[in-house]
């Protein structure tokens, strides 16, 4: 086991520049999930840490060592794969004891070390079938298994749930989350599903066009995201943006609504107001939006309703019993608390 | 085995079919030209196994059946001693090329498909343009090499210019195509080295395509007649085909032999069909199962 950690690494394909120089500490035993957008870079960072490509520049240091020169197998670390890598022409036990091929254990040792992972991701029974007799999940699980077994510093994971179902990769989240805590390696999991990212990670890296937008807690990054993208990429649905601009520290919107925030900006800089769905609701408070409900969609406990403002849709929660009829004029508000102000130009947070 | 007790069959199988699904003039007109393709693949067969049996005086009668049947050609064959050194040279030849066509074809093909270098193209490029060229062609420039050599009249002579073929290394990399780049990359991981990761996780993986290279490498050279006739002397160099040609004297060639001898030489041809053929069945399941 051991830390990981990246230091100002740019990846280039010819003239195309993919990775824009990022940095992060990983510590061991984190669980941490790389999450963007296709064709963000997560898989070229992971594959640069796993070494399948070389760094066009900046250094990868896991456990104290830098292993840019170094080959895959001489990394300690072990990766799965978003179409498994299993063998066909393998058993599964063959399959999970591949990852041991090039090991100095002794046979019997390396026996006993299969069964042992076998057993923690419940396939003792399946050793003897090949890949095609297995379903998905058992599949994934394999994969996983070729992984465990060599007990590598650092576990690279590539998507590996998109292939499978909705149900079974709840399933297999908690499972993996669960192995995490069993085991205690320090795991890297590349996903672009934000659900996954905030239910398994211990701190989320958010990626965009080759550059980290933010790395924090799954708390952190939702409550406090750093910018519009982040804001708006984290929660479902989506974060309402509104527009308004600072007057005197204070907050003028749209609406007409001015709110006394006491912000540190110039005045008249236009702003972006983000307020998450789940903080907007009908209600008397400072007015945020105003305008006729255009479509309810009932949850159950509470009812999402569309509310047409300042030429978009602007998400809000009502309650589930009672809520307003479509067509309705509505007025919505939501705590102080839970605004979050971007400079309107660069995107960035400013409170 | 003649066309006429092919027929009632053919037409027994039509007609218990008929009521199922009555057949349509295309569906008819399908199946004759199966039939007749059938005819035309199986009839030279039934002629060599015919003419094998009959007695020389018989062999420019067309007659099918042989009006006295006999086993004495097949007798006189299997006691001439040189038919059995064409045979083990035929055979030594053949597998010795089919096996290398299988490492080295599926070699290159790989390194062409997995491997992204400079001029890689442009390899690729000269070996599929030598597809182009006849045998014909090659044979001055292959003697007179094996003449400066030494090679004439040996079994290297014999062998070198079929050791590797281009359509063997086109038809192989085409096939690793198939072979996903992480199946490759996670062996990389596990530590394997790259000649291993060939061989252990990318051939198991192509053996459909293995299989019918083999076969039809096997075949080619099993049944090669113009290069070892022109770089053999000696009669003891002699494959199978130049030896069985040479079969009678000068005045008159021995056909009953000759179709006896080639009787005999289809046998091996039919057992690694039927060792192959397993292979190609299991591709086509496993690529059934992959979807
Ligand atoms: N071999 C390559 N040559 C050139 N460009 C590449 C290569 N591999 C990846 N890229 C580019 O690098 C960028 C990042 O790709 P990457 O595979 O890391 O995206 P990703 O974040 O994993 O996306 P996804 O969620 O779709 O897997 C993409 O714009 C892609 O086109
Ligand atoms: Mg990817």
């Amino acid at each position: 086991m051991a830390d990981l950690e990246i230091r100002n690494l740019v990846k280039r394909y010819d003239k195309t520049e993919v990775l824009h120089g990022i940095s992060l500490d990983v510590e061991d035993g984190e669980f941490v999930v790389f999450v963007g957008p296709s064709g963000c870079g997560k898989s070229t960072t992971l594959r640069l840490i796993a070494g399948l490509e070389d760094a066009t520049s900046g250094e990868i240091v896991i456990g104290g060592r830098v292993v840019n020169n170094l080959e895959p197998k001489d990394r300690d670390i072990a990766m799965v794969f978003q179409n498994y890598a299993i063998y066909p022409h393998m058993t599964v036990r063959k399959n999970i004891g591949f990852g041991l091929r090039t090991s100095k254990m002794s046979k019997t040792d390396k026996e006993a070390r299969i069964d042992e992972v076998a057993g923690i991701l419940g396939m003792t029974d399946l050793l003897a079938r090949k890949p095609s007799q297995l379903s998905g999940g058992q599949r994934q699980r394999v994969a996983i298994g070729r992984a465990m077994v060599r007990d590598p510093a650092v576990f690279l994971f590539d998507e590996p749930l998109s292939n499978l179902d909705a149900q079974l990769r709840t399933q297999m989240r908690l499972e993996i989350k669960k192995l995490h805590q069993r085991v205690g390696n320090t795991i890297i999991f590349v996903t672009h599903d934000q659900v996954e990212a905030m239910t398994m990670a211990d701190r989320i890296v958010i990626m965009k066009d080759g550059h980290i937008q933010q790395v924090g807690t799954p708390a952190e990054v939702y409550h406090k995201p750093a910018n519009t993208f982040v804001a708006r990429f984290i929660g479902a649905p989506s974060m309402n943006m509104l527009s308004g601009t600072v007057a005197d520290g204070a907050l003028r919107l749209g609406s007409g609504e001015v709110l006394e925030l006491g912000l540190d900006a110039a005045d008249g800089q236009p702003v972006t107001v983000g307020v998450r769905p789940e903080d907007l609701h009908p209600g008397a408070g400072p007015a945020l939006v105003r305008g006729p409900v255009t479509v309810r969609e009932p949850l159950g406990h509470e009812t999402l309703i569309y509310v047409g403002a300042e030429g978009q849709e602007v998400i809000a929660k009502a309650d589930g019993r009672t809520p307003p009829e479509v067509g309705e004029e509505v007025t919505l508000t939501a705590a102080l608390d839970t605004l979050h102000i971007f400079d309107a130009a660069t995107g960035n947070a400013l409170r | 085995m003649t066309a006429t007790e092919i027929r009632p069959t053919t037409d027994a199988l039509l007609k218990t079919q008929a009521p199922k699904k009555p057949m349509n003039t295309g569906q008819f007109i399908r199946w004759l030209l199966l039939f007749l393709g059938g005819i035309a693949m199986v009839m030279p067969i039934a002629y060599m196994i015919s003419t094998s049996l009959k007695w020389p005086h018989e062999v420019y009668n067309l007659k099918l059946i042989p009006d006295e049947p006999h086993l004495e050609n097949y007798t006189y064959v299997l006691e001439d001693g040189r038919f059995y050194w064409w045979f083990v040279n035929s055979m030594i030849i053949a597998v010795i090329t089919t096996v290398c066509n299988v490492i080295f074809d599926s070699l290159v093909g790989y390194t062409l498909c997995k491997f992204r270098f400079p001029g890689r193209y442009i390899v690729f490029i000269a070996i599929l343009s030598t597809l182009m060229i006849p045998t014909e062609m090659l044979v001055i420039p292959w003697y007179l090499m094996s003449q400066q050599f030494g090679w004439l009249d040996t079994y290297w002579g014999i062998m070198f210019p079929g050791l590797m073929t281009a359509f063997g290394t086109f038809l192989m990399k085409q096939f690793f195509e198939t072979v996903p780049d992480d199946f490759i990359e996670a062996a990389r991981i596990d530590g394997l080295n790259e000649l291993q990761i060939w061989w252990t996780v990318a051939m198991p993986l192509v053996k459909p395509a293995l299989a019918a290279l083999a076969i039809f490498v096997f075949l080619g050279n099993w049944t090669a007649f113009i290069w070892p006739l022109i770089v053999t002397n000696s009669v003891e160099m002699y494959t199978l085909p130049v030896g069985l040609s040479s079969f009678g004297d000068e005045a008159d060639v021995a056909w009953e032999l000759i179709m006896t001898g080639a009787a005999i030489s289809t046998i091996p041809t039919l057992i690694v069909f039927l060792i192959f053929q397993r292979y190609i069945i299991q591709g086509v399941v496993m690529a059934g199962l992959k979807g």
